[in-house]
């Protein structure tokens, strides 16, 4: 018998002989902000990243790249790597980013490793949406967008769409369906990275990203 | 054993005997500086948490749907577990098993060999400090490099975690500063927190970069999808996991849960009990290898699951129960035992009320049975515990397991450990003294026309008390007289 035949059988030997009624997670999450609009999830989005030190854009679908140009130069962040094979990536090389290099991911990590930790100074991501209650982005990376292009420049910028903000969590998994499959890789970010484990000190920056920012747009009005 | 911290720390399942345990407990609470430490971090631990559950209604359906996940998760463990194989394998994750942490470092080493590895770069991660995988690895010649802040500090300070959650919590930042200093070559003295980190990263960066291996533990494992879920601030954990060419996940049994949907309750309620963040910066779901088409990820990934005594403590309906933990660290942030000796002082992996209760399946009772008792019943863990770990009713059975006379089919090993004789007979005469109303009348009028012969050395009671001593007239005499 192999361990893993002896371990399931002992748990098997013991194990309840019905299972626990299935929890039902809807009941918890009911009440939570249903009718909100698309400006006021935005807002709630906005409110929360920023309170983990993501900053946070909003523009138009027409003005992002302008927008992001401006914040790549401001930011002196020299080159910015992006997934070319995308609709936003296109739109990128379509803008005029003077004072920053763009560089198209191409290849394999392996081969571009070396440029990607000492050259490139920020890294552009699609979020596949986000949840309002937490400020968090989701992200689904690709072979467009791999998934290092939001971990290893010190800056990543992301650009989000507000209408695909969820209220909470729970609600992205199943309305969108998550357990129908799921990509190699996924994620939540909330914020650039950051630690305390030195005496309970909050330090941004650890491994990950120095900065989060984030484009919004489509959030219809005001947010403030 | 050595009582000596520094001489313990290290050995690999090294765990210190009842009298090791006690002066360790004496010396960490004559330290100051720790207690001055872990004070001021539980404060603020305590603090964090509570600003997150300002809703009371609100954390008590999240506390009683937690509860019921895990529950239901453990209620259907074999099937779960085979499910989240199947689907992982589905995925293209190797699955492998592990009885005894010497197994899980087996398995590890066997695929480190495979791709001739010099360097693996670790996430944070419980039970590889359980299985002692660093020493192991070292052994073989094969680097294991911490790369979560804490854990890098510990293992520069060639200690081990003092907390499951804020490994270097015991360090104050001088200390760090000074070990830093001491060990990083061309790094100066800063006691700047912003600086230290930053000289972190820089080290880290590097290691990420020329790391054959990420290790990871594994804060959920989904059955439905074969997914992996990593929780974590620093972004370590994705670095461990994206670019070196092999990913090994290891985690114990219990982990599995059903469904993606079970995650986001229990991910919420980790991240809120843990260190009182809303949501940690990084929430990372993996669910297999790099596809052909894909530009980055690791080649191969590897998940092993271990038992380590985890499935005696679920053959016990009671005991199951300990299995629930979602490893938040709560429980220890509301120790006043914990606050006062520090994670170090337990000599065990898992440290604080969790420690006590897990340990003993780990380990056996022959090594642990004074651990439950290192605990005043305040019974802080138990309302704190996000997934209702009945904690201070676990050590109570804990204790019976270790002090009654030792049976046939003990429900753990080291059963009994702790049985003697004559307490075992003097309670035996209590309770049968105090059973019945006539005796213990009788008792009682001995006792206090007998009141001179009460010793006044007392065991233990008298080392901080005066001696206790019956009253001339008993409560039921005085009553009785009453005019």
């Amino acid at each position: 018998m192999s361990a893993r035949d002896r371990i399931l059988a002992r748990l098997r030997a013991a194990a309840p002989a019905a299972a626990d009624p299935l929890p039902d997670a809807a009941i918890h999450y009911a009440g939570r902000a249903r009718g909100e609009s698309t400006a006021q999830r935005a807002a709630r989005f906005k409110a929360g990243i920023e309170s983990f030190h993501a900053e946070v854009h909003l523009g138009t679908d027409a003005d992002w790249p302008a927008l992001l140009a401006r914040l790549c130069r401001d930011k002196a962040v020299g080159t910015l790597m992006y997934g070319a094979d995308t609709p936003s990536g296109r739109r990128l090389e379509a803008a005029s980013f003077a004072g920053t290099r763009l560089r198209p991911w191409a290849g394999k990590l392996e081969a571009l490793k070396s440029e990607l930790f000492h050259r490139v100074g920020a890294g552009f991501t699609e979020a596949r949406g986000a949840i309002a209650e937490t400020g968090s982005l989701i992200l689904w990376p690709s072979e467009a967008e791999p998934r290092s292009l939001s971990l290893v420049p010190p800056v990543h910028f992301a650009l989000l769409d507000a209408r695909r903000i969820h209220p909470t969590f729970f609600d992205a998994i199943r309305a969108e369906n998550w357990s129908a499959g799921m990509p190699t890789n996924a994620l939540l970010i909330s914020g650039p990275s950051k630690t305390a484990d030195i005496q309970q000190t909050l330090a941004y920056g650890a491994h990950g990203p120095k900065e989060l920012v984030v484009l919004v747009i489509n959030a219809e009005g005001d947010l403030r | 054993m050595s009582a000596a911290p520094s001489e313990t720390e290290t050995k690999p399942l090294a765990f210190v005997s009842a009298q090791a345990l006690r002066q360790r407990m004496h010396t960490a609470v004559n330290d100051p500086q720790l207690r001055t430490s872990f004070r001021g971090a539980m404060d603020f631990l305590m603090a964090k948490r509570a600003a997150q559950f300002p809703d009371e209604a609100e954390l008590a359906s999240l506390r009683s749907l937690s509860e019921a996940i895990r529950q239901y998760s453990l209620s259907k463990l074999p099937e779960l577990l085979e499910q989240l194989e199947a689907n992982l394998t589905r995925n293209g994750v190797q699955v492998h098993w592990a009885e005894t942490p010497d197994e899980a470092n087996a398995i590890m080493l066997a695929i480190a060999r495979r791709h001739a590895a010099k360097l693996i770069v670790k996430g944070k991660s419980m039970v590889s400090e359980e299985i002692e995988f660093n020493h192991a690895m070292e052994a073989a010649g094969i680097g294991a490099l911490e790369s979560d802040m804490g854990e890098y500090i510990v293992q520069l300070a060639g200690e081990k975690p003092s907390h499951i959650i804020m490994p270097a919590i015991h360090q104050t930042k001088q200390q760090i500063a000074r070990l830093f200093a001491e060990h990083i070559p061309g790094v100066d003295y800063t006691d700047n927190v912003d600086a230290l980190i930053q000289i972190g990263r820089r080290v880290l960066r590097e290691k990420f970069e020329e790391a054959d291996i990420g290790l990871s533990g594994v804060n959920f494992a989904v059955a439905e999808s074969g997914t992996l879920c990593l929780v974590e601030n620093e972004g370590n954990g994705r670095m461990c996991t994206t670019v070196p060419k092999v990913h090994i996940a290891v985690t114990g049994i219990e982990k599995v849960v059903e469904k993606l949907e079970h995650v986001a309750p229990l991910f919420s309620i980790l991240t809120r009990s843990a260190t009182g963040q809303a949501v940690s910066t990084y929430f990372n779901m993996i669910s297999g290898p790099r596809k052909p088409d894909e530009q980055d990820g690791p080649e191969e990934v590897h998940l092993v699951l271990l038992d380590n005594g985890r499935s005696q403590a679920y053959a016990d309906a009671q005991l199951r129960k300990t299995l629930q933990c979602i490893r938040c660290g709560a429980c220890m942030n509301h120790c006043p035992v914990y606050t006062r000796i520090g994670g170090h002082a337990y000599g065990t992996t898992y440290p604080g009320p969790i420690g006590k209760i897990v340990s003993p399946h780990m380990l056996g009772l022959e090594q642990t049975h004074l651990l439950p008792t290192v605990s005043t019943l305040c019974g802080a863990c138990g309302e704190v515990c996000p997934v209702k770990i009945p904690i201070p009713e676990l050590l109570i059975r804990l204790r019976g397991e270790a002090q009654s006379e030792p049976h046939a089919h003990p429900a753990m090993v080291g059963q009994g450990a702790a049985y003697d004789r004559l307490t075992t007979f003097v309670w035996r005469m209590w309770a049968r003294i105090y059973g019945r109303p006539a005796s213990y009348r009788a008792f009682s009028w001995l006792a206090s026309r007998l009141r001179i012969l009460a010793p006044s050395r007392q065991a233990g009671w008298t080392a901080a008390r005066t001696p206790l001593k019956p009253a001339p007239r008993r409560l039921r005499d005085r009553v009785r007289n009453r005019t």
